[in-house]
């Protein structure tokens, strides 16, 4: 028995032992992919593509991605920001007017002017000078639970306004502005709504109408909603993104043809995300054609289901899957970059006194 | 120590130890000591001068003077807490013999070797508003102290649990027999033994709860906030690294005193007698024992498995009801929603990530145990030290670190095997701490002998050292796989999307909306638990029959 479990232990060993070895072959072999380049994309860990799409840009290029996802999209850019001059990759993904400014005036990027820029709608550039390249763009809208609404016969609120009242107390959830990036975008709509001189004021009534704050959007979305699937709370109203219905819809199981949830178009706001070639790299000809990949009709086409955002090219067929589903508000807030930059930490400040104290 | 003929001396001696401690020094130097001085270099002189301006903002502001408070505070309760509910499941696993005690033993060690991503995710289930529990405990302090005791029930389970199950029970019979109480016989007898066992319990649960970064920032809501959470909120989301290297400097002093208390813990348990050569289990017998047990056993199920069961029942969870749908879809590759790979292929990464950190923790920590097994001055105990100091550190302080040390002469940022030295380095402590009080009990005089009739210093390692320490390796393997599995923390920062490891897949598949995302994040957590377990239950196997438990828990 001891000798048969002394045994035993050792060849568990073995196969720790060679499984070590065999990962040696396995992490080398993607260094020389037949003399091409290898270039690095760093990105936040919600970045996807589908299975595939990479693979063609080699094919096409020989150019071979890696991509590195560090964090949210605040994290990568710090990350950024602290190796600038000498990066750990060649482009960044996913810089938004949140970030813009800080990482404008550090000089984070190279301006490159990609192919097809001309064919994206002046209102999504970020940079005149192109050292940011829009790539897609979402909104961070308030989504409710529809079973909640159509049981207590309580009207869904039109507006940010409606909330403060009585029928809506203790409703929703929002994430910490200060942890969580659509937590952030939702306390720039709500200044953006109601003007840099009353959304304090907004902020203290619902305070007292009972908003609870999460630190993130996981914790708010499944920990406090009521309305998605594996969401274990009881609030029937979340700030999430104005695509989460379509997600809902599309990674159902078994399928469903409407989404449990819907979205309140009124308070939303705009985040464009963009591409960068960060300074210090040693293959800007490479990182240029990257960012020209991902301004191509192919991952255009390809981020409303990998990503759950809009494309920002013009003329880019969008999925029907997507479209049916997915909700694009007429109007939506947005602030200068140069203003976020300006009053982020003291708004931030501000919100926390109110809401948290 | 040693008579005239001593070898503590003896050049080649001293050459040999040098040679021993050269690799685990320059591991822990590359990884460790490396990049935190970067990082918290760059935070006090990033223009070249010194910047103290960090000092004053951290003294000066009320808030984070308030999260030192509850920092400290919490830890100590969370502590107080552990050891109230596990030193009876110490007492019940060390003492009483039952169907089945090594499989709890093992089961209910898993908890500390899971990542918090995969944790939290139940508790929030468990504990919410919705809980089955019926109690909304979410962003509140409870929720942070129950996830704090289910997290280090295990520490003070094996600590205390390796020493209580070598002491002589017969000590205490004979001290009911001249007519103490049964509780004076516990408070005079068996407690007096156990109490640096306990001691050292403590200090290492009060390390592991003082920088806890997950738990509270996932169940304690944005009210509660630890040194831990905020050195990686001032690092990550604001880039405010003045603040951020004092309050990492102020954590690690602090670590570095809990880790000083503890070695002087340490060194006054050798000194404690009482101790069996074999562990003498009692069945079960009167009413009030069995009571106990059950008693014990049912508060460990629900502490411990319950929120492990919830996991399981999540990962079963379909839109209508429950099915296999989630399993089968991780294997899928046109659905992997956010995952640049089929979810299961995160199973074979983590797999070979954790067999490379395995072997590089057993081989660096095997040196620094021979090294430290022979070697009793105050830079041995230094080093010993030093190696826990990892533990202690914040992860987003380490990883930034890596960011900017790590780039010359050859750019490890991005290399793969960035992210098992990572995980070797969080396993390095357990290894050297389960091998070194192993070679410290091989006679010295045997080596000595062996050396003096002309034995090389490595003849003598192979020949008398390891056979000795052979079962330690295992075990020392073991748990060095587990951890590395588990590991959460320095990995984010480095991981690279086409190899996500099971615990970055997790969190990436929960980053999102979806019934299948949600389902699959449970399944590979139940698929991480199943692996950990195993591996646990294979340390328990190989350990069970060492003859005298080392007493010293794992670190």
């Amino acid at each position: 028995m001891h000798l048969r479990l002394e045994r035993l232990a050792f060849v568990l060993a073995a196969c720790v032992l060679s499984a070590a070895v065999g990962s040696c072959g396995v992490t080398t072999s993607k260094e020389d992919t037949a003399g091409g380049v290898t270039i690095r994309l760093l990105t936040h860990d919600s970045f996807a593509l589908s299975d595939g799409l990479l693979a063609s840009f080699t094919d096409e290029t020989g150019i071979t991605v890696e991509i590195i996802q560090g964090g949210d999209a605040g994290t990568v850019v710090n990350q950024a920001i602290l190796t600038n001059g000498n990066p750990q990759a060649d482009v960044l993904f996913g810089i938004d007017s949140t970030f813009l400014t800080r990482a404008l005036e550090e000089n984070l990027f190279l301006p490159y002017r990609a192919s097809a820029i001309d064919d994206v709608d002046a209102a999504l550039q970020l940079d005149p000078d192109h050292r940011v390249t829009p790539i897609d763009y979402g909104d961070v809208c308030l989504n409710y639970d529809k079973a909640y609404f159509a049981d207590q016969g309580v009207p869904v609120p039109e507006r940010l306004a409606d909330l403060t009242r009585p029928i809506y107390r203790d409703l929703l959830v929002v994430e910490n502005p200060a942890t969580s990036s659509p937590g952030l975008a939702f306390l720039l709509a709500t200044i953006a709504v109601f003007g840099p001189e009353d959304w304090q004021g907004w902020w203290s009534e619902m305070h007292a109408n009972g908003v609870r704050v999460a630190s993130g959007w996981e914790e708010a979305y499944y920990g406090q909603f009521s309305g998605g699937a594996g969401s274990e709370g009881t609030r029937p109203l979340v700030v999430s993104y104005a695509s989460s219905p379509a997600a809902e819809v599309i990674y159902a199981d078994p399928p469903i043809a409407e989404a449990p949830t819907g979205v309140i178009t009124d308070g939303c706001y705009r985040q464009v995300e963009g591409a960068g070639i960060l300074a210090g790299t040693e293959h800007e000809a490479e990182a240029g054609m990257l960012i020209d990949f991902l301004l191509s009709p192919e991952v255009q086409a390809d981020v409303p289901t990998s990503m759950f955002v809009y494309p920002v090219r013009r003329g880019v067929a969008v999925p029907s899957v997507f479209l049916d589903v997915a909700v694009r508000p007429e109007r939506v807030a947005a602030l200068a970059p140069a203003q976020i930059s300006s009053h982020r930490d003291e708004w931030i400040d501000a919100w926390t006194d109110l809401v948290l104290r | 120590m040693h008579g005239q003929i001593s070898f503590c001396g003896d050049p080649v001696r001293i050459r040999t130890r040098a040679l021993l401690l050269a690799i685990p020094a320059a591991f822990l130097g590359l990884l460790f000591v490396w990049p935190v001085l970067n990082i918290v270099g760059e935070g006090l002189r990033g223009d070249g001068r010194w910047d103290l301006s960090g000092v004053s903002a951290v003294v000066g502001d009320r808030d984070l003077r308030r999260v030192a408070w509850f920092t400290l505070w919490q830890a100590t309760a969370s502590t107080a807490i552990t050891l109230l509910v596990a030193l009876p499941a110490a007492h019940v696993l060390a003492t009483h013999e039952f169907r089945g005690r090594r499989t709890v033993q093992a089961l209910i060690t898993v908890p500390f070797v899971l990542p918090t991503v995969v944790v939290a995710a139940a508790f929030l289930a468990l504990l919410g508003p919705r809980g089955p529990l019926g109690v909304d405990l979410a962003d509140s302090v409870w929720a942070i102290l129950i996830a704090h005791v289910f997290f280090n029930h295990a520490v003070v389970v094996r600590t205390v649990g390796g020493v209580w199950e070598g002491l002589d029970p017969r000590v205490e019979d004979a001290a009911r027999v001249l007519g103490a109480s049964r509780w004076r016989a516990i408070r005079e007898v068996t407690f007096p033994a156990l109490r640096p066992a306990i001691a050292s319990a403590a200090v290492i649960t009060f390390l592991f709860t003082f920088t806890s970064f997950g738990v509270v920032r996932i169940l304690g809501g944005p009210r509660h906030s630890t040194l831990e959470v905020e050195i990686y909120r001032q690092t990550a989301d604001l880039l405010n690294l003045p603040v951020a290297s004092v309050l990492a400097l102020l954590q690690l002093v602090a670590v570095g005193g809990l880790l000083v208390i503890q070695d002087r813990l340490e060194r006054r348990r050798v000194s404690v007698g009482v101790r069996m050569t074999s562990s003498r289990r009692r069945p079960v017998r009167a009413p009030w024992e069995r009571v106990w047990l059950f008693g014990n056993l049912g508060l460990m199920a629900v502490l411990l498995v319950l929120p492990l069961a919830v996991l399981a029942e999540r990962s079963f969870r379909t839109g209508s009801g429950h099915g296999l749908a989630p399993w089968r879809a991780l294997a899928d590759t046109s659905r992997t929603s956010g995952l640049f790979v089929a979810p299961i292929e995160a199973v074979a990464n983590s797999l070979r990530y954790a067999a490379v950190a395995t072997v590089v923790a057993v081989v660096v920590g095997g040196l620094a145990a021979a090294a430290l097994g022979t070697a009793r001055g105050r830079l041995a105990r230094a080093l010993d030290a030093a190696l826990v100091l990892p533990l202690g550190t914040s992860a987003v302080t380490v990883g930034f670190g890596f960011l900017i040390a790590l780039d010359q002469p050859i750019d490890l940022r991005a290399n793969p095997w960035l992210v098992p030295l990572a995980q070797a380095l969080v396993a390095l402590p357990f290894v050297v701490r389960t091998m070194t009080p192993v070679l410290r009990s091989i006679d010295g005089r045997l080596r000595e002998a062996a050396a003096m009739l002309g034995a090389s210093p490595s003849r003598v390692w192979r020949e008398i050292d390891f056979p000795l320490v052979r079962r330690a390796v295992l075990v020392a393997t073991g748990f060095a796989f587990a951890i590395s599995l588990g590991e959460f923390g320095a990995t984010t920062v480095i991981a690279r999307a086409d190899a996500p490891t099971v615990p970055i897949a997790i969190d990436r598949l929960l980053g999102r909306p979806g019934a299948l995302n949600v389902s699959q994040a449970f399944a590979l957590s139940v698929v991480l638990m199943v692996m950990t377990a195993t591996a646990i239950l294979a340390v328990d196997r190989v350990r069970g029959r060492d003859p005298v438990s080392d007493g010293r828990g794992w670190l």
